[in-house]
């Protein structure tokens, strides 16, 4: 039973993840492959958080079927990336530059990461000195008296 | 003590302030890498005459409008009525590209609205929209007489952009000389 469930959900997931229609056909299996790489990065500027191969939308439909001239012509990757990025700029990529434009986009993380850790290593230290106050013989005495009753 | 509980506060209403302006930004606003270069060569059959041509060198020397529709899109029937306002009182030159359009459906919508168009691209193939990076309807791009593309919308074209960012573009390009 539990077998059923499982490979029904896994079927279910690769329906929504592969929205495509049209099937395209190569006569060479590595054109197909950086084609399949290329949709996948590309995206689609109507429904914008999808790639090309996700996306319904007509103008996906348009960039694949002119991804899929341009990989069955002969054209390598980049030339496909920088013919959408001419016309569309730098917003079909997935994967943008790294440019002053998206330094943030790709160093940001790392700076969220390092205030993260530095906010930690504070933390942590100001506590382990907080923590440890000088106790003196008066202290010691009360702390025995709490610790021998027997009543608490 | 103190800083120690503004500390937080002072991050959330920073988080507030970048949520904020992250929620008033139009994700439909992509930035054209077009502006400022060579409008795109097309040559498309024309809308009313399909032995004849519409191309984008016609209109050379020229400052004009070219103004991406079809009749599927709502945004359109609504900027219809505006557009023909620009071009008969205000004396535009509009090119229209009728994209992913029955032929039979645009021709009656202009028989209908009125024709605001000196002349309709028929591009049912999305054939000369991919190099204009067109990516939704309506989009209007305004042409200099380099033909240099100079403006571009996403959207609907109102009498307030038309006030704000159009019309002062339009009379200083026309002033220049080609």
């Amino acid at each position: 039973m539990r077998q059923l469930i499982l490979s029904l959900m896994l079927s279910l997931s690769v329906f929504t993840v592969e929205a495509r229609v049209e099937a395209y056909h190569f006569d060479d299996p590595a054109k197909e492959a950086r084609y399949k790489q290329l949709i996948d990065e590309l995206r689609c500027l109507v429904c914008q958080n999808q790639n090309l191969a996700a996306s319904n939308a007509e103008l996906a439909q348009d960039m694949r079927r002119l991804t899929y001239e341009m990989v069955s012509e002969g054209a390598t990757n980049e030339e496909v990336v920088l013919f959408m990025v001419e016309r569309y700029g730098d917003f079909v990529l997935y994967r943008p530059p790294f440019k002053t434009s998206t330094a943030l986009l790709w160093v940001g993380p790392f700076i969220m990461l390092a205030i993260g850790v530095l906010v930690l290593v504070v933390f942590v230290r100001r506590r382990s000195v907080g923590e440890t106050p000088e106790l003196d013989a008066q202290d010691h005495e009360r702390a025995k008296r709490l610790l021998d009753d027997k009543k608490i | 003590m103190k800083a120690r509980y503004l500390a937080p506060l002072g991050i959330f209403i920073l988080l507030v302030i970048f949520l904020g302006i992250g929620l008033t930004l139009n994700p439909r606003d992509v930035p054209s890498v077009l502006i400022d270069k060579p409008a795109p060569r097309f040559t498309l059959p024309d809308l009313f005459d399909p032995a004849r041509t519409v191309s984008a060198a016609d209109f050379d020397g020229e400052v004009w409008l070219l103004n991406v529709w079809g009749t599927w899109c709502p945004e359109c029937w609504r900027e219809h009525g505006f557009l023909m306002h620009l071009a008969k009182n205000e004396g535009i030159k509009i090119v229209g590209i009728d994209w992913r359009d029955e032929r039979a459906a645009a021709l009656e919508m202009l028989r209908d609205e009125g024709n605001p168009f000196v002349a309709v691209g028929f591009d049912p193939e999305s054939v000369a929209i991919m190099d204009w990076g067109v990516y939704g309807a309506p989009e209007t791009f305004l042409i200099d007489r380099s033909g240099n593309i100079r403006w571009k919308h996403t959207g609907a074209l109102t009498p307030t952009l038309w006030r704000e960012e159009l019309q002062p573009r339009v009379a200083k390009l026309k002033e220049q000389s080609p």
